[in-house]
């Protein structure tokens, strides 16, 4: 704990069915915030409601229990690496169901089709390239039939056309699924094309809501920097330092 | 003073890293009846812990054998009674040897392995992908592992004294010319189930030790490349430390 507030006077919420990405400058806090959201952490103060339960309030049991109805997709995908892709995918159902064998190959299957690689069903996860790891992960995301799914930074590191096969899943998912999905990234361009919302972090404070394009129409300052890209602005490029001559001259002194 | 303030505050960490490992362990052991329910986990962890550990624990029980043969043969031969030596031998390696040099080697053949997997699993975040899909990674992951350490050690251990003997019989009676007759039948009337039952004892003692440090180092590794790699050489060092610690305690109360 070092004290510092990461947000204050944080109000957000997430329309059922829709895809709300959050955007924002690296270091804002959104992986933080999907941490609230997902329970893994626990806010100090306010509250986080998902699918009206307080995440305060739930007790162990519960929290795993909602938990069941989340989807979520990890930076790195986070596949388990002693697991076979087919059995990665079949991972919560094996947990979690009792169904028979042949029910979870089929199951597994149909997720894996539709992200492309039933193909890959027997590769280990070594094998794969990051975004065929990560359209496994999303297989793996929603095999239990989510009604939410997360998305954590889900194009970083991506090529061209990883990038474009996991924008058409996020957006084919939410529509033919019924999800909420909530997307955290930073690629304005991308995003803007599938989200239905968005919000912009900065500095632990929503700087501008809307849907993309009201986005691309406002004229604040903070949010002209980062739909632009511009280095310096309100967000500073540099991390807080003292004065860049005086320093230089210091050192040259001492040495 | 400041030595004072120094040592006060190592002990301090030291009994706060004891608390957390007691703590750990009573949650394991919580968690261990339901994880006895999915015996295939653990026969897995089994064979990871002690399969695979099999080589190295037969090739240092062989020589470890052969040396007593060899030192024992010629300590014995002083009073000119070697034909003690196979009670002598066997003595030593079902009580004392067996055990606690099985131990510090599953300490860095299998503890090792342990710790980096974990470590590694917490790095890639396979540990919190497990709790976003409501699998609790200490039931999933780390009950099996320890469990599977614990039976493991007493198994190898009997095996490396197996071994042992067997290489002390090897040098004793094959090489030096000790009586074949009066070296088995001296074992077989020195060596008494009390003997046995400490070997036993001791061995499923440093079994849950060297597998609790391994596991605890492990799961709460650091997650960075650096933190993984501190986290499995305080496995060792650690592991080292208890058992020969234990062992001495072990041995005053068996006396």
């Amino acid at each position: 704990m070092s004290g510092r507030a990461i947000f204050a006077g944080l109000d957000m919420d997430f329309p059922r069915g829709k895809i709300t990405a959050i955007m924002g400058p690296s270091g804002t806090g959104k992986t933080t915030l999907l941490r609230l959201i997902t329970g893994q952490i626990q806010a100090d103060r306010g509250s986080v409601r998902v699918a009206g339960e307080d995440m305060r309030s739930l007790k162990r049991d519960d929290l795993y229990a909602l938990r069941r109805r989340m989807g979520m997709l990890f930076q790195n995908g986070a596949l388990l690496t002693d697991l076979s892709v087919f059995e990665n995918v079949a991972f919560p159902l094996r947990e979690h169901t009792d169904l028979p064998e042949r029910l979870i190959r089929e199951l597994v299957l149909t997720k894996l089709q539709a992200v492309g690689l039933r193909g890959a069903a027997g590769l280990m996860p070594s094998e794969l390239s990051g975004g065929m790891g990560r359209r496994v992960a999303l297989a793996r995301a929603i095999v239990m039939d989510p009604e939410i799914l997360i998305y954590d930074e889900p194009f970083v590191g991506l090529d061209p056309i990883s990038l474009g096969v996991i924008l058409r899943l996020i957006r084919r998912l939410n529509d033919t699924l019924g999800l909420t999905s909530i997307v955290v990234s930073h690629d304005v361009r991308e995003i803007s094309t599938v989200a239905d919302n968005v919000f912009l972090l900065s500095g632990g404070l929503v700087v501008a809501r809307g849907t993309p394009s009201d986005l691309q129409a406002n004229s604040t300052e903070v949010v002209r920097q980062f739909i632009g890209g511009l280095a310096d602005g309100p967000v500073p490029f540099h991390y807080p330092a003292p004065d860049y001559f005086g320093e230089l001259l210091a050192r040259g002194e001492g040495s | 003073m400041k030595v004072i303030r120094e040592l006060w505050r190592s002990l301090i960490d030291a009994l706060t890293g004891l608390g957390a490992v007691t703590r750990f362990l009573l949650r394991l052991t919580a968690v261990s009846p339901g994880a006895l329910l999915r015996f295939d986990l653990i026969v897995a962890q089994i064979f990871n812990s002690g399969a695979l550990s099999l080589v190295i624990i037969m090739l240092a029980g062989l020589f470890v054998g052969m040396v007593l043969g060899l030192q024992g043969f010629s300590l014995l031969q002083r009073f000119g009674s070697e034909e003690a030596l196979g009670e002598a031998s066997a003595i030593g390696l079902v009580r004392e040897l067996g055990p606690v040099i099985t131990a510090l080697l599953f300490a860095g053949r299998a503890g090792t392995a342990l710790a980096s997997e974990l470590g590694l699993m917490r790095a890639t975040d396979q540990l919190s992908a497990m709790e976003m899909m409501a699998v609790d990674p200490i039931k999933r992951v780390v009950v099996p592992r320890f469990l599977g350490g614990v039976i493991a050690m007493p198994l190898l251990a009997a095996i490396f004294s197996l071994i042992g003997i067997y290489g002390a019989q090897l040098i004793g009676v094959q090489v030096m010319g000790v009586d074949s007759g009066s070296f088995w039948s001296q074992m077989r009337d020195g060596v008494g189930l009390v003997d046995i039952r400490e070997g036993v004892v001791k061995s499923l003692i440093f079994g849950i030790a060297c597998s609790l440090i391994a596991v605890y180092e492990g799961y709460y590794a650091i997650p960075t490349a650096a933190g993984v790699g501190r986290a499995t050489t305080r496995t060792v060092v650690t592991s080292a430390v208890v058992v020969l610690f234990l062992d001495y305690l072990l041995t005053s109360a068996f006396l």
